[in-house]
C-alpha cells in the first residue's frame, strides 16, 4: 500500500478535479435546478461517513472483547474520518438546503441524527485525548453504542414528520445521472481510504515511538 | 430583510414533503430566483479544503512523531 | 446467585441513602430547579406554549438523572468501594444491574414528583392515560440508566469526568428522548393519540432491551483492569 499511496492519490485528486465535469454534463433535477448538482457530493459524503462510523464500532468491539491493538488504532482512524466526512455532509447540506428549502437548516430527523452521529464521533475524539488512563476502553464502548444507535436512528427517519430526500432517491436514479453519482462516490471512497492508510500509518507510528520510550526507561 | 425571511421558511413549510424519486427537468423549465452557482462552488470549494486541510495535519503529525523517533535513536545511539 | 447478588447491592445502596437522603434530596431539589428554569423560558403571557411539558418534563427526568448517576458512582469512589465491589466473587453482570436498578428506583422516586407537578404548572393533561404514561416513563428511565450506569460506572476512574458524563450520555441518549418527547406528546393530546403513543412505548422497549444487552456484555471486559 505504501508504494501505491502516492500514485493512488494523484487518481483521487484527478478524479475529484475532473468529476466537475461529468456533474455538469449531467441531467438538471426538475425543482431544483444548478443547485441539486450538490447532492453529488453530499449524498456519498453521507454514505461514506456512514460507513466509516460502522467500521469505527466493529473495530471497537473487537479491541474491547479481543484486545487486539490494531483494532484499537483502526478504530481511532475510523472516527477521525467519520468527523471529516461528518463535516463535509453538514457543511455541503445547508448551502443545498438554503436554495432548495429555503432555510439553512431544519430540525427535521435525518438532520439531528446526521448531527447526533457527528456529535458522538467528535465526543468519541474528545474521550481519546482528554479521558486519560482508560480512555481507550472508555472510547471503545462508546463507539459500540453509538453503533448500535444507528438503527434507531434510521428507524426514527421513517417515524418523524421529514423534509429530506428518501433514501430511495440514489437506486432510482437515471443511468445520465448515475454514472457521476457514482464517480464521485468513487472519488470520495478512495480518498477515505488514502486518508485511512495515512492515518493509520501515522497511529502505528505513535505506537512505535511509545514502545521505544517505554525501551528506553527500562 | 426579515419580511423576506418569514416569507422563505413559510416557503419552506408548504413544499411536497421528502421526495421520493429523482424527477428530470422539463425542456423549457429552470428558471432561478436565488444564484445557485456560488453555493454549488463552495460546497465544492469546502470538500477540497477539508481534505486538503486533514492531509495536512496528518503529515504534520506525523513529521512530529517522527522528529521524536530520531531524536529518542540518537540519544541511544550516543548513550 | 445473580438476582441474589444483584439484590444485595440494590440494597446496599438504599441502606445508605435511607441514612442520609443526600442524592434523593438533591436529585428532587435540581429537577425542582429545572422545571422552574423552563417556566420561565416557555411561559408566554401566563400560558404555556403548546407541548413544552412533554419537553419539560423528559429534560428535567435527563438532568436529574445525570445528576444522580454521577452522586452515585461519586460515593462509590471514596475509599475505592467500587472496586471492593468488582473484587467480590460474584458475576460482574450482577453488579452492573444491581447499581442500575438503584438508579431506576431513585428516578422514578423523582418522577412520581415531577409528572404531577409539571402537569399541574403547564396545565397539561398528562395524567389523562396514566397507565400508558407509567408505561412511557418507565421505558424511558430504565433506556437512560442502562446507557447511564454503564457509562458513569467506566468514568469512576477517568479525569474530568464530571464533564465527561454529560457530554457522552446526551448524545447517546438522543433516540430515548425523542422516542419519550414524542410519545408524551402524543398522550397530551386531545383525544390522546394512543396507537403512536404505543408505538413509541414499543421502540423504547425494543431500545431497552439492547441497550440493555450490549452493557451486559461491555460491563465484564470494560470493568477488568
Amino acid at each position: 500500500m505504501r508504494k501505491l499511496f502516492m500514485p493512488l492519490l494523484v487518481v483521487a485528486t484527478a478524479m475529484f478535479a475532473y468529476a466537475p465535469f461529468m456533474i455538469d454534463q449531467a441531467a438538471y433535477e426538475s425543482s431544483m435546478g444548478l443547485v441539486s448538482k450538490i447532492f453529488y457530493f453530499h449524498a456519498p459524503s453521507g454514505m461514506v461517513m456512514l460507513l466509516s462510523a460502522v467500521v469505527c464500532g466493529i473495530a471497537s468491539a473487537l479491541y474491547l472483547w479481543r484486545r487486539n491493538p490494531g483494532a484499537d488504532r483502526l478504530a481511532m482512524a475510523s472516527a477521525e474520518l467519520t468527523v471529516l466526512y461528518g463535516l463535509i455532509v453538514i457543511a455541503t447540506g445547508p448551502l443545498w438546503a438554503r436554495k432548495a428549502w429555503g432555510i439553512w437548516w431544519d430540525w427535521d430527523a435525518r438532520l439531528t441524527m446526521s448531527f447526533v452521529g457527528w456529535l458522538i464521533a467528535i465526543s468519541y475524539l474528545f474521550v481519546r485525548k482528554y479521558g486519560g488512563p482508560g480512555s481507550d476502553k472508555l472510547g471503545a464502548a462508546l463507539a459500540v453504542f453509538g453503533t448500535a444507535n444507528v438503527p434507531f436512528i434510521y428507524l426514527s427517519v421513517n417515524f418523524w414528520r421529514t423534509l429530506h430526500p428518501k433514501t430511495s432517491v440514489v437506486p432510482t436514479l437515471p443511468p445520465l445521472i448515475r454514472g457521476p453519482f457514482w464517480f464521485s462516490a468513487l472519488a470520495l471512497f478512495l480518498m477515505y481510504l488514502l486518508l485511512l492508510t495515512a492515518r493509520l500509518h501515522l497511529e502505528r507510528q505513535r505506537a512505535a515511538l511509545d514502545a521505544l520510550y517505554l525501551a528506553e526507561e527500562d | 430583510m426579515l419580511l423576506l425571511n418569514r416569507f422563505l421558511i413559510a416557503f419552506a413549510f408548504l413544499q411536497p414533503a421528502a421526495q421520493g424519486e429523482f424527477v428530470p427537468v422539463k425542456p423549457g423549465e429552470g428558471t432561478e430566483q436565488l444564484p445557485a452557482g456560488p453555493l454549488v462552488i463552495a460546497a465544492y470549494a469546502i470538500i477540497w479544503v477539508a481534505m486538503m486541510f486533514y492531509l495536512w495535519t496528518i503529515w504534520r503529525r506525523l513529521n512530529k512523531v517522527e522528529t521524536d523517533m530520531r531524536a529518542l535513536e540518537r540519544r541511544k545511539s550516543t548513550k | 446467585m445473580f438476582t441474589r447478588t444483584a439484590l444485595l447491592v440494590l440494597k446496599k445502596d438504599f441502606a445508605i441513602e435511607v441514612r442520609s437522603r443526600e442524592i434523593l434530596y438533591t436529585t428532587l431539589l435540581f429537577a425542582l430547579s429545572c422545571v422552574l428554569i423552563f417556566s420561565i423560558a416557555f411561559v408566554k403571557e401566563g400560558e404555556p406554549l403548546l407541548d413544552a411539558a412533554a419537553g419539560i418534563l423528559w429534560i428535567a427526568v435527563e438532568f436529574a438523572g445525570t445528576l444522580a448517576l454521577g452522586k452515585t458512582f461519586e460515593r462509590e469512589r471514596y475509599s475505592e468501594t467500587l472496586r471492593a465491589l468488582l473484587l467480590a466473587p460474584a458475576p460482574r453482570a450482577a453488579i452492573y444491574v444491581g447499581k442500575m436498578l438503584g438508579v431506576v428506583v431513585l428516578l422514578a422516586v423523582a418522577e412520581a414528583l415531577l409528572v404531577p407537578l409539571v402537569a399541574l404548572l403547564f396545565h397539561a393533561p398528562l395524567l389523562a392515560q396514566p397507565l400508558l404514561l407509567m408505561a412511557l416513563v418507565a421505558a424511558g428511565t430504565i433506556g437512560f440508566s442502562s446507557v447511564g450506569t454503564l457509562f458513569a460506572a467506566m468514568l469512576v476512574r477517568a479525569r474530568s469526568r464530571d464533564v465527561m458524563l454529560p457530554i457522552l450520555l446526551y448524545p447517546m441518549t438522543v433516540p430515548v428522548m425523542i422516542a419519550g418527547v414524542r410519545g408524551t406528546s402524543a398522550l397530551m393530546q386531545s383525544p390522546a393519540d394512543v396507537p403512536s403513543a404505543i408505538m413509541w412505548i414499543g421502540l423504547l422497549a425494543s431500545m431497552d432491551v439492547v441497550f440493555m444487552t450490549i452493557a451486559l456484555w461491555t460491563f465484564e471486559p470494560l470493568m477488568t483492569e
